[in-house]
Parts: C-alpha cells; sequence; structure tokens
C-alpha cells in the first residue's frame, strides 16, 4: 500500500493555541488583519431544572411499589457542584431476597404467560413515556452524572427510547432470533448490574431485551448514579406493567456483589470496570446461572495519512471526548500515521481550543464534570504518572469552575506503547497519541493490549479500511466515524473487554435458551 | 512540510497543464459527507441567545450583500435597495448599513449614483452570470464594464464544465485573466468573489479542489452559489470553503473570505452560519471584509428579530419594504 505523493497544498501549522505567539505577533509576517468584530460570545443557555422534580430520599422498587427509604442511606450529588440531589437506600441482603423473589414470582405468575404481543405492548409503552418524559430524564440525567445536557438531550435518552423500540418488536418473533431454535425459552430471573457513565442507556440495554424475551429482572444502578433508574422505576408504574417484572434495588458496590452472588438468580448481566468483572466470573463460576460482561477497554483510533483529516480530528474528539471519556469504547489511544501526525495534531489542538468545558446544563456546553471525586482521582493519578514517564502533556487553556469535579480536555503526546497511560484505561477525557509508519504496525500496536472492544479506522481508501478491519481484534470497528450507537448494532467485546453481544438480534441470545 | 513563514507560492506557472494542476488539488485531504454532516448538525445546536443574539444579529446586517438579480429589476428597484442598504430601518436609525448591494452590470451605474460615497460596497455579478457560458473576451468585457460603472466587488462565476471535465487549467487562467480586468486606473482594483455554483459540482471533495483552485488564482472571497441553482448554500458547503480559507491562509498567509449566497433566508440560518464562522475559522473572520451572506429576504427578517429583541413585540412583514 503506498500512499499518493501529496503535493504542496498541504496546510502549514501555524501557530496554534498552544503556540506563545499571538495573532498579533505573526500578523506582521503574514497580510493577517485584526478583527474588528471580535470572537461571537455566546450567552449563557441553560436548560431549565424546573422540569425535575426530586423527592428528597428514595427507597427501593420491589414489586412494583417503592419502600420506605429506611435506615440505610446514601447520598447522591450532583458533581458539577457537589450538592446533594437525594437521600437513596441501601439495599441489604433482606432487601434483595424480597426483590428476588418478587421477581421469581412475577416471571412464574405473569411474566412468562403473558403473550409475547403483549410483552411488545409494554415495551411500547415504556419507549413512549420515555419519550414523553424525555427533557425531564435529560436533565435530571445531566444533574446525577455531569454529562452536558447536549448529550442526554440528542444521545443518552433518544437512545434508551429507541431500544426499547427495537426490542419491543422482537417480542413475539423470538422464534427468529435464535438460528435452528424455534421456540426460545425465556432463562428466568436475571441480575443486571449498570455503570456509571450513562445510566438510563445502560439500563435500556439491559432491561428492554432481558423483558422482551420474557425475563423478569432485578437491577442495580450504580451507586453515585441511580436518580433516573428510580424514574424509570415510576414509569415501570404509569406503564402499568405488572409488579415484579422490573425491580430496581440501590446500592454501592457490597449490594451488587451480593445481587450476583444470590442463589435466586438465573442470569448476570454487568457493564463495568473489568476488576469487578472478574470477580463476578469467579462468583457464578460452577453455578448455572449465564453470564454476559461488558468491561473495560483501550481502544486505538488509527488515522491513516489518507484520511479526510478534517472530518477524523471530529472523530478522535467525539472519540475520546464525548461524555468526558468516561466511555469504555472510548478512542483513547490515538495512532496517527508518522506523516500526518503533526498536521493531525495540530488541527487537533485548534479544535479542543473550541470545546467548551463548564455547566452540564448550558446547551452550549462539549465537556461537563467527571462523575465522582473518586474518578477525578483516578484521571488525575494516571495523568501525573504520564508526565512522570516523560509524556508531554497540553491542554487548551480553559477555566475550571471552583467547585465540582473537573478535569480539562488533555492529549499526551510522546507516548509509547510502554506507557502505562497507553495501557491502562483511565476513563477521562485524556488521550495518548501514538505514531506509526506502515499499516501493520498499526494493527500491531492496536493490537497489543488486553483489551478489545472497540477501534476506530480513518482512511478514504476502502480496501485499506477493510485489510485493516480484518485484522483488528476489537468488538466494534468504526470505520471513518467513531462511538456511533443504533440498537439493531450488537455492541461487545473480546479478551478481557468481556463477552457476550448487548443489542440487536445478537442480544437477545443472553436472555433466552435455546 | 512547508514551515509557517513560507511565503505564498509563486503563481502557478502558465506553462504547468492541466496534470501538474490536478496533482495539486488531488493532493488535498479527502471531505467525507458523514462527517460534515454530523459535524454541521452538531454546531447547529449552538444556542445563541440574549445578548449574544443581539451582538450577532447586529453582525449579520452588517454582512449583507442586498442582492437583486432579476430579468425584471429596474432602476427604480436598484435605487429603493440602495436606500435600504444605507437605512435598512427607517423606524430604527441603530441599525448599521449592510456591506454592499449586488446588482447586474448594467445597474450599477444607478447603484453608484444612490450610493455616492457611502462605505456601501457595490457588487456586481458579471462573466456572464448565471451560466458563465460565454467566450472569455465577453466575460472581461462585462467585468471591465461593472467596474468603469462604479463596481468594487465583482461576483465571477467559474466554468462549471471545464471543471468538471478535468480543464482545471482554463478556470484557472479566467479567475486570473478577471481578476486582471478588475483593476481601476483611478483606484483600488475591484474585489474579486468567485463562485463556485457548488450546486453544480458533483462532490464535496469537488467544492474542496475548487475552493483552493480560485484562492491560488487569486481570488480575494470564495461564493458559493449564483442563487440560481438549487441547492445553494447549505452549511456543509459553507463549512468546507471555511476549512478551504482557514487551511490557505496556513499554507501561503494569504487569507480569503467566504460568501455563502443563497437560501440563506431566516435569522437562525443565519446564526448557524455565524457560528460555523466562530468554531471553523475563529473570529479573524467574524468581520463583513472576510464573510458575507448574499441575500435578499434574509434582512428583512433579521430586522424583524432585532426588533424583537429591543422592543420585545414582534412585528409584521407588512412594516418593513419587500424590496
Amino acid at each position: 500500500m503506498s500512499d499518493r505523493p501529496r503535493p504542496t497544498p498541504r496546510p502549514a501549522p501555524h501557530p496554534g493555541p498552544d503556540s506563545p505567539s499571538t495573532p498579533a505577533a505573526t500578523a506582521t509576517a503574514t497580510a493577517r488583519p485584526a478583527s474588528a468584530s471580535g470572537a461571537l460570545v455566546y450567552a449563557p443557555a441553560p436548560e431549565s431544572r424546573a422540569v425535575v422534580s426530586l423527592r428528597p430520599a428514595y427507597g427501593l422498587f420491589i414489586d412494583g411499589e417503592f419502600t420506605e427509604p429506611g435506615e440505610q442511606t446514601m447520598t447522591t450529588v450532583n458533581p458539577a457542584d457537589e450538592e446533594a440531589l437525594a437521600e437513596v437506600a441501601t439495599a441489604t441482603e433482606a432487601d434483595l431476597d424480597r426483590a428476588v423473589a418478587a421477581a421469581r414470582r412475577a416471571f412464574d405468575g405473569v411474566w412468562s404467560r403473558t403473550s409475547p404481543s403483549e410483552r411488545g405492548k409494554y415495551l411500547y409503552r415504556i419507549s413512549r413515556i420515555i419519550q414523553d418524559r424525555a427533557r425531564e430524564l435529560a436533565v435530571l440525567e445531566s444533574l446525577d452524572n455531569g454529562k452536558p445536557i447536549k448529550e442526554t438531550r440528542d444521545v443518552d435518552i433518544p437512545l434508551a427510547a429507541a431500544h426499547f423500540f427495537y426490542y419491543a418488536g422482537w417480542a413475539d418473533k423470538l422464534p427468529f432470533a435464535l438460528p435452528g431454535v424455534p421456540a426460545p425459552r425465556p432463562l428466568g430471573v436475571a441480575a443486571q448490574v449498570i455503570p456509571w457513565n450513562f445510566p438510563l442507556l445502560m439500563l435500556a440495554w439491559k432491561i428492554a431485551p432481558a423483558l422482551a424475551a420474557g425475563n423478569t429482572v432485578v437491577l442495580k444502578p450504580a451507586e453515585t448514579t441511580p436518580l433516573t433508574a428510580l424514574v424509570f422505576a415510576e414509569i415501570c408504574q404509569e406503564a402499568g406493567l405488572p409488579p415484579g417484572v422490573v425491580n430496581i434495588v440501590t446500592g454501592a458496590g457490597a449490594t451488587g456483589r451480593a445481587l450476583v452472588a444470590h442463589p435466586g438468580v438465573d442470569k448476570v448481566a454487568f457493564t463495568g470496570s473489568t476488576g469487578v468483572g472478574r470477580e463476578i466470573a469467579r462468583t457464578v463460576a460452577g453455578t448455572r446461572k449465564r453470564v454476559t460482561l461488558e468491561l473495560g477497554g483501550k481502544g486505538a483510533n488509527i488515522v491513516y495519512a489518507d484520511a479526510a483529516l478534517d472530518q477524523a480530528v471530529e472523530g478522535i474528539v467525539t472519540g475520546i471526548f464525548f461524555n468526558q471519556g468516561h466511555v469504555c469504547c472510548a478512542g483513547s489511544r490515538l495512532l496517527v500515521q508518522e506523516s500526518v501526525a503533526e498536521e493531525v495534531l495540530h488541527r487537533l489542538k485548534e479544535r479542543m481550543a473550541r470545546l467548551r468545558l463548564g455547566d452540564p446544563l448550558d446547551k452550549n456546553t462539549d465537556i461537563g464534570a467527571v462523575n465522582s471525586s473518586a474518578q477525578l482521582a483516578r484521571i488525575q493519578d494516571l495523568a501525573r504518572t504520564g508526565r512522570e514517564e516523560g509524556g508531554e502533556e497540553w491542554s487548551p487553556s480553559c477555566e475550571l469552575p471552583s467547585r465540582g469535579y473537573w478535569f480539562a480536555p488533555t492529549v499526551f503526546t510522546g507516548i509509547t506503547q510502554a506507557h502505562r497511560i497507553a495501557r491502562e484505561e483511565i476513563f477521562g477525557p485524556v488521550l495518548s497519541v501514538l505514531t506509526f509508519r506502515t499499516p501493520q504496525e498499526a494493527v500491531e500496536k492496536a493490537n497489543n493490549t488486553p483489551y478489545g472492544l472497540s477501534a476506530g479506522i480513518w482512511s478514504e481508501k476502502g480496501s485499506r479500511v477493510l485489510w485493516t478491519a480484518d485484522r483488528l481484534r476489537a468488538g466494534v470497528i468504526w470505520a471513518n466515524t467513531f462511538n456511533k450507537f443504533d440498537p439493531a448494532s450488537p455492541f461487545g467485546g473480546y479478551r478481557e473487554s468481556g463477552y457476550g453481544r448487548e443489542g440487536g438480534r445478537h442480544g437477545l441470545e443472553a436472555y433466552l435458551n435455546g | 512540510m512547508p514551515d509557517t513563514a513560507t511565503p505564498a507560492p509563486a503563481p502557478l506557472s502558465p506553462a504547468g497543464g492541466n496534470a501538474a494542476l490536478r496533482a495539486l488539488l488531488d493532493g488535498l485531504p479527502g471531505v467525507d459527507e458523514a462527517g460534515v454532516h454530523a459535524r454541521v448538525a452538531d454546531l447547529a445546536t449552538r444556542s445563541v441567545k440574549t445578548t449574544a443574539k443581539a451582538h450577532a444579529i447586529d453582525l449579520a446586517i452588517r454582512m449583507v450583500d442586498l442582492t437583486t438579480l432579476e430579468g425584471a429589476d429596474t432602476p427604480g428597484k436598484v435605487r429603493a435597495l440602495c436606500a435600504k442598504a444605507l437605512l435598512p430601518d427607517p423606524a430604527d436609525r441603530t441599525v448599521p448599513p449592510v456591506a454592499a448591494v449586488c446588482v447586474y452590470p448594467d445597474l450599477v451605474p444607478v447603484a453608484a449614483r444612490a450610493l455616492g460615497s457611502t462605505p456601501v460596497g457595490i457588487a456586481s455579478v458579471a462573466t456572464s452570470f448565471p451560466a458563465g457560458r460565454a467566450p472569455l473576451e465577453a466575460k472581461l468585457l462585462d467585468t471591465r464594464y461593472a467596474v468603469a460603472g462604479g463596481a468594487t466587488e465583482i461576483d465571477m462565476v467559474i466554468d462549471r464544465g471545464a471543471f468538471l471535465a478535468g480543464d482545471h487549467r482554463k478556470v484557472y487562467d479566467e479567475i486570473v485573466a478577471v481578476k486582471e480586468a478588475c483593476a481601476r486606473p483611478d483606484g483600488p482594483p475591484a474585489h474579486l468573489k468567485v463562485i463556485l455554483e457548488t450546486g453544480e459540482l458533483a462532490s464535496y471533495d469537488d467544492v474542496r479542489r475548487a475552493s483552493w483552485l480560485a484562492m491560488y488564482a487569486g481570488a480575494d472571497f470564495i461564493k458559493t452559489s449564483t442563487g440560481k441553482v438549487a441547492p445553494a448554500a447549505t452549511p456543509a458547503v459553507t463549512l468546507i470553503m471555511l476549512q478551504a480559507v482557514r487551511d490557505f491562509r496556513a499554507a501561503t498567509g494569504r487569507q480569503v473570505g467566504v460568501k455563502p449566497a443563497g437560501g440563506i433566508r431566516t435569522t437562525k440560518d443565519a446564526l448557524r452560519n455565524l457560528v460555523m464562522v466562530n468554531e471553523t475559522v475563529g473570529p479573524d473572520w467574524l468581520d463583513p471584509r472576510w464573510f458575507r451572506f448574499g441575500a435578499s429576504s434574509l434582512l428583512n427578517d433579521l430586522l424583524m428579530q432585532r426588533a424583537k429583541l429591543t422592543t420585545g413585540t414582534y412585528p409584521g412583514p407588512d412594516y418593513y419594504s419587500a424590496d
């Protein structure tokens, strides 16, 4: 594969945002005029919080009813200002027994006997209520998670509704879900544990296929982001879903461990860190429980010299700065072909200088708050390691709010495969940049990781894209785009990124017996 | 890789043929259509409200090339247009004048008399607008006629047939020749805006190539469309042209303006364009010297939205002159 020679019009890097020289200083060298008008300053455009009415305290949602919050509670805070949002119950083992028992009763008595088309109707109803309450859910998700409203409004909530719509359609078509299996049966009670990065969306990924296939569920949302799951419980009530089909239990790691280990569950579905995933795999080993795990990643985003560079830069930004980099399939390693590395970095830095960090509820915010102080500490620690290992750190100048958990979008150059920040999942807005010379080298570097969740390929040459995709060990490979999700498309990883697929027809396999 | 201080490359040698030009233009990075559309959609979610909106509306008014390009144009209509260009809202003298009026060459003297020595420019379409299907001699005559009549800006069309057939040399040479015809013995040359007519170009790659070709040939502005072909100034095309002028300046040091024209009718359209300018090329281009809107009905919508912001009530269209 040879590269076309690219003659002169390649734009040269002029002093970028990282350069000490100001536009005024360079104006003498070029005929660059000073601007008479100045930048367009966007006035604050905050989305109203008034659409959200939170209760001061939430109990558990078991058997169609909310319990009293009880003695043991935890506080969920707004990571953008550290204000408390609500008290949430911590489920005890006794609570889990009741929740699993309710799910079992609902499975045996109601849900497995409900006709498939009736199950589909409930799912359709749930999707419509999610759409009806989309603004409320978007604001609440942003408050509880710290992610920008433009993402909850345009991605999280619409996709969550889309997943229910998609699986609603499957409910009465299960005979076509598994090849060679004309009458698949549901598994029973599913224990589902989800992360804090896409709270409602991960709930939808878990609950929609489970219910469509005829299972009942006990779901534990993440400790720091329980609120949209609790509003989802209200939505189940509003939809008239039979009691016990969906149970929501809140709590921290101990609650999750106990739920996964509970002898009354038939299926465990987990999305989260590889460390916890290993622990779950050990817990369920030797039991009858089926397991799917969607774990960490260290996705490679490969930019070839013949890529559409402006769009590749957008893809790099989407790959690592979407959702503050709290994305298991983030493109956290940029592999850029050496001949365009300087130019791509220059364009990337200019683009990053236009990212707007701040109030997550402002409609013009691109980068919101990090979800928790613990996560912030981990990002800061890994960034420090990157500096200590000799990586060159760069961030655009941006003022971080004084309260809340914030981390500026950051790029590390001078990084090799041997550096810790190029190997470990950071789960934050930190990009490690590596270069390569040949496609073989790109593939070797991309695959040199224990993970295998996602990868991106940027090239205008179709044969090169296919050649590369064939050789990458990753569950999801995007070509000339990144972080695109659709309910019809299966998602999942290789190796330490977990096993099983969610989404699409494949997502049903995890909830059906052949 | 050329470094920052590299001066503009010497004008392409007339001896260089199509092959050299094609190699130059084909060396540009490609444009991914889906990616451009995604970026445009993302930028369209920017919320420009209250004080930001007031500032942006005034800026947009100052960027308008108030245009009438109809066969039925009359001297009276052009005089009305000029009056409106100078004082867009007679009921509110704080409204700034627009950048220029844009008329056919035969009506340039009318505009020149109406505008005199005011800061409002006189743009004229020339070179057998809008199809450009005439011999070069006719195009040059058209241009000289408009310049002699008082045009301060010439909006020329490229020969799309030649461009699509791969005869980049012809397109280039025509632009160079028209640029020479913009010279004025008694003053500064007319500014040359080169209309790419993006609605007739085959792909976004060609939009980028035509942009660079026009800039290499000496265009002061690159302009999307004549307004006579649909689609005209789509946000995607404007974004690609903004990226082109940004990269051209980085490569050569010369700043070139951008003029989307045709199809921009509402304040919302205009604000979305300004957001694209702001976030693609930055404040250096947020000025009527470097960004223009070719439009006719846009101005009234800007005036109505401005009145809504200043008075709190939205006046009906009947309060504004239709021409």
